[in-house]
């Protein structure tokens, strides 16, 4: 299982989603340091990577979690909701789990 | 902006139609730089509101968005209009800082990045307002501690805090 985790370091939420991630990777029983980060710099590596804010994690190159289809690409922090309805700078931890296990 | 200092001057537009100034009233006031794309500013958004409610007696407040819509179109002027009006109206202005001269003259480093100035217009508490955007029992605790004290007249313990969110979008 490939998994990246995108992000852009206008957004100060990398360290919790990789803490996150790890975390949850470790409990399902995959290797939390198979991680890939990708670092976007650019407006124009994020247009090319279709990259829908910060962070985004892919699993096997698929979003974890699907991003709306008004969501912009571009260098922004990315909203998600947890399962409660709140907003959150990261996922709903059993969204990712669901994801991994899927 | 240092602890005690006075604040800059401004005026701006607000969603409500109206031009808010500050300084100026009888009451403590509490500036939040704040946005809409933002997912901290989202997350602390409704203990900010409820603080402001809480107080509405007592203290002033004013909420700021000083974004580059260029960037950032989710915080236009029309998106920040479209978000109040289905809210169905907030209790609080909510104010756009469209040239970021406000933003850059107080040193607002996020959204959200919290000031709260005495009634004489002194600051007396710059940072988050609380300590955990997770947790909603926290009731923005920071922020409403500083306006107790600011309302009984002494200084607040806790003064300044690392405001935490994403950077402001600058042009």
């Amino acid at each position: 299982m490939r998994v990246e985790l995108l992000w852009w370091d206008g957004c100060p939420s990398y360290p919790e989603a990789l803490e996150e991630l790890r975390t949850i990777l470790r409990e399902e029983g995959h290797d939390p340091d198979g991680i890939e980060s990708v670092e976007i710099e650019s407006d124009e590596q994020a247009e090319r990577e279709r990259f829908p804010g910060s962070p985004t994690i892919r699993i096997d190159g698929r979003d974890a979690i699907a991003p709306a289809a008004s969501d912009p690409v571009g260098l922004t922090c990315r909203v998600y909701r947890l399962r409660d309805g709140r907003p959150s700078p990261t996922p709903d931890p059993e969204d990712l789990r669901d994801a991994i296990r899927s | 902006m240092q602890l005690g200092a006075e604040p800059p001057e401004f005026t701006l537009p607000a969603t409500d139609g109206e031009e808010h100034s500050f300084p100026g009233g009888d009451r403590p006031t509490v500036v939040v730089f704040t946005c809409n794309h933002c997912p901290y500013a989202l997350a602390w958004h409704d203990r900010i509101v409820d603080t402001a409610t809480d107080y509405a007696d007592r203290v002033r407040f004013l909420l700021v968005n000083p974004n580059n819509a260029e960037s950032h179109p989710r915080d236009s002027f029309d998106a920040m209009r479209e978000r109040v009006e289905a809210d169905g109206g907030w209790p609080v202005p909510y104010l756009r800082d469209e040239a970021q001269e406000v933003a850059r003259e107080y040193g607002a480093k996020t959204t959200p990045d919290v000031f709260v100035f005495d009634v004489g217009g002194a600051l007396r508490y710059r940072g988050a307002p609380d300590e955990d955007h997770k947790d909603p029992s926290l009731h923005a605790q920071w922020l409403r501690v500083a306006l107790d004290a600011v309302i009984a007249g002494v200084e607040p313990q806790l003064a300044e805090t690392q405001p935490v969110g994403c950077s402001v979008k600058w042009k």
